[in-house]
């Protein structure tokens, strides 16, 4: 067994990649803002250990609002996406067939290759006041002057919902694919309803793929910082907002840290919860995708 | 499933159109000889992508410093990006797939824990971690580390640490299906272990690497998130193009943003050919 500590030797040096890149780059820097986030400043540069980070989001009506409405907003772009995506899904697995198949989700894959800004862009041009849809509004007649459609809630929803398409798309097309035919043809033959077939058979067998699309959409879309800036303005309201502007324009690391730590809580405890309500492991759910 | 009904047709087509729509839009007013994107339409013009400024009051976009600067950032970021994460993504894919020791499944778990932080998160947590390492060690060394510090170099920290986990699986993938006998079979006809690695198992394996290096530049390319945390006074792409869009509307940045999806599509469709090489 004289190979042992060369061999040793050869599994070290390959696993030091790999090493150096989970430790240097994910784990000790998660180390360092979780430290941070318990840091608080008792005098000009002198800190010490304390809750006051937590308790400033707590107390703080605008951290906490932003918080919750960026929870609620991204549960919200998910259903509308799911609902939205699922008959397409349907469409190119199940009904599309050979080159309109593979043109049809290649036509999905295309815009989500090009930057969110430029997509982002794409909508700005469309719903501002001095935009495309106004100036069409108006020139049907159907508005008196340019409306603004920009810079709301709804603006932000449609732009999300949009990111998120794909994302969704695909998993659910993959799900959908190892449906039997036969098996829903069984469904309608028992006298099943379309909509009995559907919510019967279709969609349960479409689950892996629905909570997978779920989880990637919502995580996507609460880590989201562009477009809810873009479209939303002032009112976008978004807390990865919040974090860029501790540690960017106030350079209050600490306060940012603790910001950061909650978003990374609440995507996490989203992804946790869709596994564990389905009974899926996070290896399969990413494959899916 | 029987024949799908008209409805379902007609919302097929509708959801195509909202899909392509923002990009057209885009598209289009890149053309338009407007101080504005915005219509009425006044006129084509390519002054927006070659002008000298004289029209329309600002450079076209391909002699305008700015914006090629910014490119040409993004290219420095984005070319050690795809070289690293093939390269360390091969050995990660090896160390998967063929190492056995103590701690795999655990390693290949957190191998996928990237996809699941908020690119934010990584940007910020890069950002704090390193700024500390550089404090620290400019304090004992007594010399500066300006690559620790906001800039490219960081850039191409940040957005390693999520794309290696995509190179990986990528990587991984192919070398899965990877029938081990011809190796064997080369090793029993007196090759070396390099000799074998380099006639055999890298050239099956080359698709993936080619496919795992585009997929690498194109995320490198179009990443805000991360980048937008650990960006110094060189900004690339989409940091310029998000700093403009905040500034105000201006058809340069239409004209940017289609030089950019030509580029993508271009690696793209390589990206389709080579992944249809594969099968």
């Amino acid at each position: 067994m004289s190979a042992k500590p060369a061999q040793r030797l050869t599994l070290f040096l390959l696993l030091a990649p790999a090493i150096l890149w989970l430790g240097l780059l994910i784990v000790l820097p998660h180390v360092e803002i979780l430290v941070l986030s318990f840091s608080e400043r008792v005098a000009p540069r002198v800190y010490a250990f304390g809750f006051g980070n937590y308790l400033e989001f707590f107390t703080e009506p605008l951290y906490w609002r932003t918080f919750a409405r960026t929870a609620a907003m991204s549960i919200l772009v998910t259903a509308i996406t799911l609902v939205l995506a699922f008959p397409i899904a349907l469409y190119i697995a199940r009904v599309a067939q050979g080159r309109l198949k593979a043109m049809l989700l290649l036509l999905c894959l295309l815009p989500f290759w090009v930057s969110e800004l430029v997509r982002t862009l794409g909508w700005m041009i469309l719903l501002r006041e001095s935009g495309v849809i106004p100036y069409l509004l108006q020139a049907a007649g159907l508005a008196g002057r340019p409306v603004e459609l920009l810079y709301n809630d709804g603006a932000v929803i449609l732009g999300l919902v949009y990111g998120g398409l794909l994302f969704m798309i695909v998993p659910l097309a993959n799900a959908l694919e190892s449906l039997e035919p036969a098996v829903v043809e069984a469904g309608f033959d028992l006298g099943g309803s379309r909509w009995t077939v559907l919510r019967r058979i279709v969609i349960p067998h479409a689950m892996p793929g629905i909570v997978a699309g779920c989880i990637i959409v919502f995580m996507l879309t609460v880590g989201n910082f562009a477009t809810p800036v873009l479209l939303g303005g002032k009112n976008g309201l978004w807390f990865t907002e919040q974090i860029y502007a501790q540690f960017i324009t106030r350079f209050n690391w600490p306060q940012g840290a603790a910001f950061g730590m909650l978003l990374l809580l609440l995507s996490s405890a989203i992804v946790w919860l869709g596994l564990r309500l389905t009974g899926q492991s996070l290896g399969t759910t990413l494959k899916q995708a | 499933m029987n024949r799908p009904s008209l409805a379902w047709k007609l919302y097929i087509a509708a959801f195509y159109l909202f899909l392509f729509a923002p990009l057209l839009i885009v598209a289009i007013f890149a053309f338009n000889a407007s101080p504005f994107p915005s219509p009425p339409w006044r006129g084509f013009t390519l002054e927006w992508f070659t002008g000298s400024g004289a029209v329309v009051g600002k450079p076209g976009v391909l002699v305008d410093p700015i914006w090629l600067e910014s490119i040409g950032n993004s290219f420095k970021v984005a070319v050690p990006v795809a070289l690293l994460a093939v390269l360390v993504g091969t050995v990660n894919a090896w160390v998967l797939e063929r190492a056995e020791f103590r701690g795999k499944t655990v390693l290949a778990m957190m191998m996928l824990w990237p996809l699941v932080i908020p690119g934010v998160v990584l940007g910020i947590s890069i950002l704090a971690f390193f700024s500390r390492m550089a404090n620290g060690l400019e304090d004992w060394l007594q010399t500066d580390l300006d690559a620790l510090r906001p800039g490219l170099p960081l850039v191409v920290l940040g957005q390693l640490s999520f794309i290696l986990t995509i190179a990986t699986l990528i990587i991984a993938a192919r070398l899965r299906k990877f029938d081990r006998a011809l190796e064997e079979a080369a090793f029993d006809l007196g090759a070396s272990r390099i000799r074998v690695l380099r006639t055999v198992t890298l050239p099956f394996l080359s698709p993936a690497l080619i496919g795992a290096g585009l997929v690498a530049l194109l995320m490198s390319f179009e990443n805000f998130n991360t980048t937008l945390m650990l960006v110094g006074s060189e900004a690339p792409l989409p940091i310029a193009m998000y700093g403009q869009m905040r500034e105000g509307a201006s058809p340069a940045i239409n004209a940017v943003s289609l030089l950019l999806m030509l580029g993508v599509g271009a690696i793209a469709s390589v990206f389709a050919l080579t992944s249809k090489a594969e099968r």
